[in-house]
């Protein structure tokens, strides 16, 4: 979706800010938080790609205007009532008020705090081999669908070289919205900062996104 | 907002935000709990791994042992989540990359937050806020002026935007004057920034 999320590129937001000796959390329900979304991933509540999109769903201007575990937090909420976990008079009353569906991994506890300590593994066996190589020019596609994607704006359209190829992976366009893991060959595709802003870009920079195969086409 | 105590929480307009987030919070932990879904002790023990557990150091060591052990850092550039994997546990798809004297790299995600959490821990604040996300992969120079980072004007700048599941630490340049050092004294100067490229390895002097 073009959301304001899909930052690369504006202009306006101003110097970057380093806090000096940040805590981990500047706030313990922001560990709850993220705690929370890692272990409602781990049980099978949901998966990031939904996650993603319900924060990238999040309206502009709270989306701007809150931290970032604000947003983590109103992804989650959400997600769970999106798939049913939760419902809005749950939330209400800050208590389960009836049966939920049951998880595919069931209970997260203490057990399974070992396993999320790990990245989780997105890739997958696809039977097709990959449609482009190495030092192919693609040109990638103008796509805008309301739904996730992970194809940022600033480079739709614009002609890119393949660098590397980083294997077959879940893509996340489907799997955020129960359409399955359809597994796509995924690339790195390199820029210069001319294609991508102009002429009078800097010519010593080049900027790369990783991007799936459904995303491209050559450049002939 | 001058009197309130914690002065970084970015949701400035409402004094009564901390109170209000924080009663949220608690509700749905109840909820998610009472539904059998979460362990509260499976959620304390996630946050105590990421404020005690894992953080920069991870990568430093990586950092360090990269210096100091050509072999190591040739399995590195080859296959870092395979490299790392023989050092202890990490996830698939990181990739490291070299810093050179004709080459500086830096890595951002425009669309949210992608960060390689194992190596460094969880991200800083400015890592996930829109003037980093934004300005990143369209004016770097100007973002390395913002940390004080100044390189000669024909070193190339590759941004690396993590759209996807691969994650990426940079391997900085080991500073000149470190001749001799130990891996422990290495991973020292190693900070979190040169390992995201918006800093350099810092050497006291």
């Amino acid at each position: 979706m073009n959301g304001v999320h899909d930052m690369g590129g504006m202009d306006g937001f101003g110097k970057v800010e380093v806090e000096p000796n940040e805590p981990t959390f500047h706030h313990p329900w922001e560990g709850r938080v993220m705690a929370m979304v890692r272990a409602m991933g781990a049980n099978g509540g949901l998966n990031i790609d939904m996650q993603r999109f319900s924060r990238e769903s999040i309206p502009p201007a709270v989306y701007l205007s809150s931290s970032y575990y604000k947003k983590w937090f109103l992804g989650l909420m959400r997600t769970l009532l999106d798939r049913k976990l939760v419902g809005a008079d749950e939330v209400a009353a800050g208590h389960s008020l009836h049966k939920s569906p049951p998880l595919p991994r069931g209970t997260f506890g203490v057990k399974d705090v070992e396993r999320v300590k790990t990245r989780g593994s997105f890739q997958r066996d696809v039977a097709n081999p990959p449609a482009f190589k190495v030092g192919d020019k693609v040109r990638m596609k103008n796509i805008n669908p309301p739904t996730h994607t992970r194809l940022p704006r600033y480079v739709r359209g614009h002609v890119g070289t393949i660098e590397r190829i980083n294997g077959s992976h879940v893509f996340p366009d489907s799997y955020a919205h129960g359409g399955g893991e359809n597994p796509q060959w995924l690339y790195t595709v390199v820029f210069s900062a001319a294609e991508l802003w102009g002429a009078d870009a800097d010519a010593t920079v080049k900027v790369s996104v990783d991007a799936f195969e459904p995303y491209l086409d050559h450049d002939r | 907002m001058a009197t309130h105590e914690h002065d970084h929480d970015h949701d400035h307009d409402h004094g009564s935000e901390l109170s209000e987030m924080q009663l949220r919070v608690r509700a749905l932990e109840t909820i998610l709990t009472e539904k059998g879904y979460v362990d509260p002790a499976a959620l304390d023990a996630i946050v105590e791994t990421y404020e005690t557990k894992i953080g920069p150091r991870n990568g430093a060591r990586v950092v360090a042992k990269a210096w100091t052990d050509p072999a190591f850092k040739k399995a590195l550039l080859d296959d870092a989540s395979k490299a790392i994997g023989t050092l202890g546990r990490v996830g698939d798809h990181l990739i490291a990359v070299e810093n050179t004297p004709q080459r500086h790299n830096m890595v951002v995600c425009t669309l949210c937050s992608c960060y390689p959490w194992e190596m460094l821990g969880l991200p800083p604040v400015w890592y996930k806020a829109a003037p980093y996300r934004s300005r990143a992969v369209k004016d770097p120079r100007g973002v390395l002026a913002d940390f004080g980072v100044s390189l000669p004007k024909e070193t190339e700048i590759r941004v690396w935007d993590s759209t996807a599941e691969t994650r990426f630490l940079v391997l900085p340049m080991r500073p000149a004057g470190t001749e001799g050092w130990s891996e422990e004294q290495l991973a020292a100067i190693v900070t979190r920034d040169s390992m995201i490229g918006t800093g350099l390895p810092k050497v006291l002097s």
